[in-house]
């Protein structure tokens, strides 16, 4: 059976990649819940989440880039997001996300956006 | 009003079935001629208003049933999950602070805010030990 929700992880020099591909929602958000808890315990806090074979979200998902974001950048750190869909980006922008988190549209743009404040 | 051309299912309490539940609202929606940004805005009501029931109404006993029918009358879509829960207190509830939120590293509670956005009304009722919540959107 395919999978409903998975997460690919890449390295670019110092920085996290998380390609997320599917459907986030209560079901599904604890895996990526997991990612962001071992990237910590890795001390990897430069992180992108690249939501471009991103399907779908609920509020679920978006609660734990809400459960994070403040741990990760309190290390140094930060999750970018890029490569959203236009459905994805309505329901961040409905709950107010593109005023507290960094959002690009592609990811080598999110990369150079992390490579500047180094 | 409720039309007379209704489609319901009943689903056990689990976020197992949420695919489901989104596939049944999906298929049922498209037949009423709705556009893709309508459609999308439902299916994630319908899924947020579902979740919350798990949650909050069964405390995530998964035993549990809600009955989600769906329907239109005129130009407006209407959906309705019911449950034997907990009662939701609509009267309590109070919009979320983003900001405040992420400090206190709190999630979960934009549920009902995503509802009352993508939604034109929302109802919440109780008769006996049934609850139910009602959203309608106009199409």
């Amino acid at each position: 059976m395919m999978k409903h929700f998975t997460i690919t992880k890449r390295q670019e020099e110092h920085i996290a990649i998380l390609e997320i591909n599917g459907e986030l929602d209560a079901h599904t958000a604890f895996q990526l819940e997991q990612q962001f808890k071992t990237l910590i315990e890795t001390e990897a806090y430069h992180i992108i989440v690249n939501c471009s074979n991103l399907e779908y979200i609920a509020s679920a998902g978006l609660g734990v880039f809400m459960a994070y974001i403040e741990d990760i950048r309190n290390l140094g750190g930060d999750i970018k997001l890029s490569n959203m869909t236009d459905g994805v980006y309505h329901v961040f922008d409905l709950l107010g996300f593109p005023s507290l988190y960094d959002i690009h549209r592609d990811e080598s743009e999110a990369l150079n956006s992390f490579n500047t404040q180094k | 009003m409720k039309a007379s051309t209704s489609h319901s299912i009943n689903v056990s309490s689990s976020t197992e079935h949420l695919r489901e539940v989104r596939n049944f609202v999906q298929k049922y929606v498209q037949q009423f001629d709705v556009n893709k940004n309508d459609l999308d805005e439902i299916i994630l009501a319908v899924d947020e208003a579902y979740t919350n029931i798990i949650k909050h109404a069964y405390n995530n006993d998964p035993n549990q049933t809600v009955k989600i029918e769906l329907g239109t009358s005129t130009d407006t879509l209407w959906v309705q999950l019911s449950d034997t829960g907990f009662h939701f207190n609509a009267d309590e509830y109070q919009p979320p602070d983003l900001l405040k939120r992420i400090k206190n590293k709190q999630r979960g509670g934009m549920g009902v805010y995503l509802i009352n956005k993508l939604m034109d009304s929302v109802e919440y009722s109780s008769a006996g030990k049934t609850n139910t919540i009602l959203m309608r959107k106009r199409i």
